[in-house]
């Protein structure tokens, strides 16, 4: 049976729509995309009506850094929850980190998770292979295989790979088998125990602090390995104007580097900590007013190519202690539409930048389906009410992951539809 | 250099590399290699060529084959050899190499063999030797003779080289195989690929005017000749590969793999091979493998070398 969402906006930059239109869907694909109004050839009376009228429609969003927490640590997410949290997100596809236990350094774990993923049935879950072995930065892992298996990228996010000839080879190898090298940008030595940014906050505060400087020396060799070795580089997590000053310039040199920013670094300061609320503690940290601001202006003019959550839920125990014994990190799965349309009221960007940042670049860099609703594409796609305001309940989260700065926080711009292959994988209760 | 070599129009010294060659060059030795091959096969294994002449081989890494081969070559031309190596000399004593050759110059040798893991340490030794010295292996830069031989071999089966495609498949950043391969197989016409993982390929290799590939399945495809490196597992897994396992199932040649190869394919490995990582038995041992006829050649290609490079007048005696 064809489906047919009509009356609503329809923005989609892989073709440089934005308008009112009508979507018809088919065997799980987009079959065409007709003017409103315009009269439909084939249109059949049995069609499934989704009713769209003053709703946003764009492609389904994808994030492609996320932790699932599966397997391992169950008690912080599932595959289940973590599909379960992005589709209530607007989310149709999520790429997925492996510092899992075990890690997703060989073929079978990364088996294990599509499988799950598969008997889940929302998002599409891509996983993402060990850089090392063991996460430990020192031999590699066996990437090949990794890619047989299914994966769309390597990283070992949340450790740095410290051995700069161990992250030459891991770019190396991973360019003859096409795959990007995802990098956590931290220097340990320079960041090491620090539980917030060091700036006149954590000096307040009496907290060590994690200096901009450990993350852009890491930025810096990871752009100038990129441009040696000739491989794709992806900056995970941007938090400083220094990292953007650094991109900017190599993307202008021609180096093959795209970045990320999360939702977080892009509306809040490292004065959020002053709360002491531990769901503020992420790695990298919080930042100055200066450096939001001048990731916002990277998102503007590029060189920021993706807006990602870095989707880390945590259980309780995880959060209620002493802030410096705090894990990092912030459940970001269901927040990332209502924070970053914020942006678009304000005008850092325009809506068809935001579905540029949140689902075409992010398809493109791992080149995967999606980003896109031109015919013969999946039908992922993600309804919006643009006009109704909510208000931030973790208690109300799909994910496992309480673990939000945001709580309490009035968003603009509720998820209303989700779509994956033609289904609806989620329905707001209207 | 001998007379008769100087009336074939061979000028050198020296046997260093094959960049330094000229295609008559190669051309020479793989003809003058054709015309020894025969002796090998005789009953009375010998020609009295370079009697009297002395060849030394002074070998700094182990090595089985080349050593015997260089020596088997000298004996089957009546030359006297000597050979030396790291365990029984007086390296261990803390001599300097070149020390080493002009104690060893003093004796009069007229051929000095040398293998050292150090690139460029036959050059040293030929500007302050009186003798002639053949390249037999310095580090990853050169490895002449192999690449004669490998040429020899390819060019008996196919004719000539001209036109074929060659690949080079494996750890290409640590094979001074590789090396004097392309620059031969390139000098004589030929086109050549080089295959294997990101970290075994150098930086900058495109300039010797080779392609490279990182799909050892494109990479072959097409080829007329196939060549597996030796995989040095001890000193590459984990850092340069992740396993020999996943080395083994992304670029080793297997009977599956060699389908895109051109029909009628040689399979070529310098060796040692480790069968079931670089290379499966059943290929090594497979129709198209010529293996052990490089071996076979490698003696002829090496009495070729020692005779332009000594050969005394009796040149003519050979037939």
């Amino acid at each position: 049976m064809r489906i047919c969402i009509r009356g609503g906006r329809v923005v989609d930059p892989s073709q440089g729509l934005d308008g009112p239109a009508e979507i018809w869907i088919k065997g799980g694909q987009i079959e065409a995309i007709c003017r409103a109004g315009a009269p439909v050839g084939g249109c059949q009376r049995d069609a499934q009506i989704i009713e769209a009228k003053d709703f946003l429609i764009v492609p389904g969003l994808v994030d492609m850094h996320v932790h699932l927490r599966d397997p391992g640590y169950e008690y912080k997410e599932t595959i289940l929850t973590g599909a379960e949290a992005a589709v209530a997100g607007g989310v149709t596809s999520v790429a997925c980190m492996p510092n899992t236990d075990p890690p997703m350094d060989h073929g079978a774990v990364v088996e294990y998770v599509l499988r799950k993923a598969k008997e889940a049935a929302l998002a599409k879950v891509y996983p993402i292979g060990a850089i090392s072995r063991g996460l430990k930065g020192e031999a590699l892992s066996e990437i090949g295989e990794l890619k047989a298996s299914g994966v769309v990228a390597i990283s070992d996010d949340g450790r740095p790979v410290t051995n700069a000839l161990v992250m030459r080879r891991a770019m190396e190898y991973a360019k003859g088998f096409g795959l990007p090298v995802i990098s956590h940008c931290e220097e340990p030595t320079l960041s090491a125990r620090g539980s917030m940014n060091e700036g006149e906050v954590s000096l307040e505060l009496g907290l060590r602090g994690i200096p901009s400087v450990a993350e852009e020396a890491m930025v810096a060799r990871d752009i100038l390995l990129a441009e040696w070795t000739g491989c794709h580089v992806h900056i995970a997590h941007v938090s400083t104007a220094g990292s953007v000053r650094l991109i900017r310039d190599a993307k202008r040199r021609g180096v093959k580097v795209t970045a990320e920013v999360t939702p977080h670094h892009l509306v809040l300061t490292h004065d959020a900590v002053r709360s002491w609320d531990t769901d503020t503690k992420v790695n990298p940290p919080l930042r100055s007013r200066e450096d939001v601001e001048a990731l916002q202006e990277a998102l503007r003019d590029g060189t920021i190519d993706v807006i990602a959550t870095d989707h880390a839920p945590h259980a309780r125990v995880d959060k209620e202690v002493e802030y410096e014994l705090a894990a990092f990190g912030i459940s970001g799965l269901e927040t990332l539409v209502g924070l970053t349309l914020m942006l678009v009221e304000r005008g850092v960007l325009d809506l068809s930048q935001w579905v540029t940042k949140v689902s075409l670049n992010p398809a493109r860099i791992l080149g995967i389906k999606g980003g896109t609703l031109t015919p013969g594409s999946p039908a992922d796609l993600t309804i919006i009410d643009t006009n109704t305001s909510w208000k931030v309940d973790p208690a109300n989260f799909r994910s496992k992951g309480k673990n939000t700065p945001f709580k309490g926080w009035i968003l603009k711009g509720r998820v209303v539809y989700t779509l994956v292959d033609g289904r609806v994988v989620y329905k707001a209760g209207i | 250099m001998s007379e008769v070599a100087w009336q074939k129009g061979w000028w050198r010294k020296d046997l260093l590399s094959i960049k330094e060659l000229s295609r008559e060059e190669i051309q020479m030795i793989l003809d003058t290699a054709d015309s020894f091959k025969e002796i090998s096969t005789r009953d009375i294994k010998k020609v009295p060529t370079l009697r009297g002449k002395t060849v030394i081989t002074l070998f700094y890494e182990p090595s089985t084959r080349t050593r015997t081969s260089f020596e088997i070559a000298a004996k089957r031309l009546s030359a006297d050899t000597i050979n030396i190596s790291v365990s029984t000399s007086s390296v261990v004593k803390g001599e300097t190499l070149l020390d080493t050759a002009l104690n060893l110059q003093a004796m009069e040798p007229d051929i000095i063999v040398l293998r050292h893991s150090a690139a460029g340490a036959p050059d040293m030794l030929a500007r302050a030797l009186k003798a002639s010295v053949i390249n037999a292996g310095d580090g990853f830069r050169e490895h002449p003779t192999q690449a004669l031989l490998d040429m020899m071999t390819v060019r008996e089966k196919k004719g000539s080289l001209e036109g074929l495609l060659l690949a080079i498949v494996g750890d290409i950043a640590h094979s001074r195989v590789a090396r004097s391969n392309i620059y031969g197989f390139k000098k004589m016409g030929a086109r050549v690929r080089v295959v294997g993982p990101g970290t075994l390929i150098p930086r900058g290799i495109e300039s010797l005017g080779v392609e490279v590939f990182h799909d050892l399945r494109e990479g072959i495809r097409g080829a007329d000749v196939v060549m597996a490196l030796r995989i040095q597992r001890e000193r590459l897994e984990g850092a340069f590969f992740p396993s020999e396992r996943e080395y083994a199932r992304f670029f080793g040649l297997s009977l599956d793999v060699l389908r895109e190869m051109a029909p009628n394919a040689l399979i070529m490995h310098p060796g040692p091979m480790n069968r079931g990582v670089e290379i499966t038995p059943d290929v090594a041992d497979g129709p198209g493998s010529v293996i052990l006829e490089q071996v076979t050649n490698g003696v002829a290609v090496r009495m070729a070398v020692l005779y332009l490079l000594a050969g005394g007048t009796r040149g003519e005696d050979l037939h």
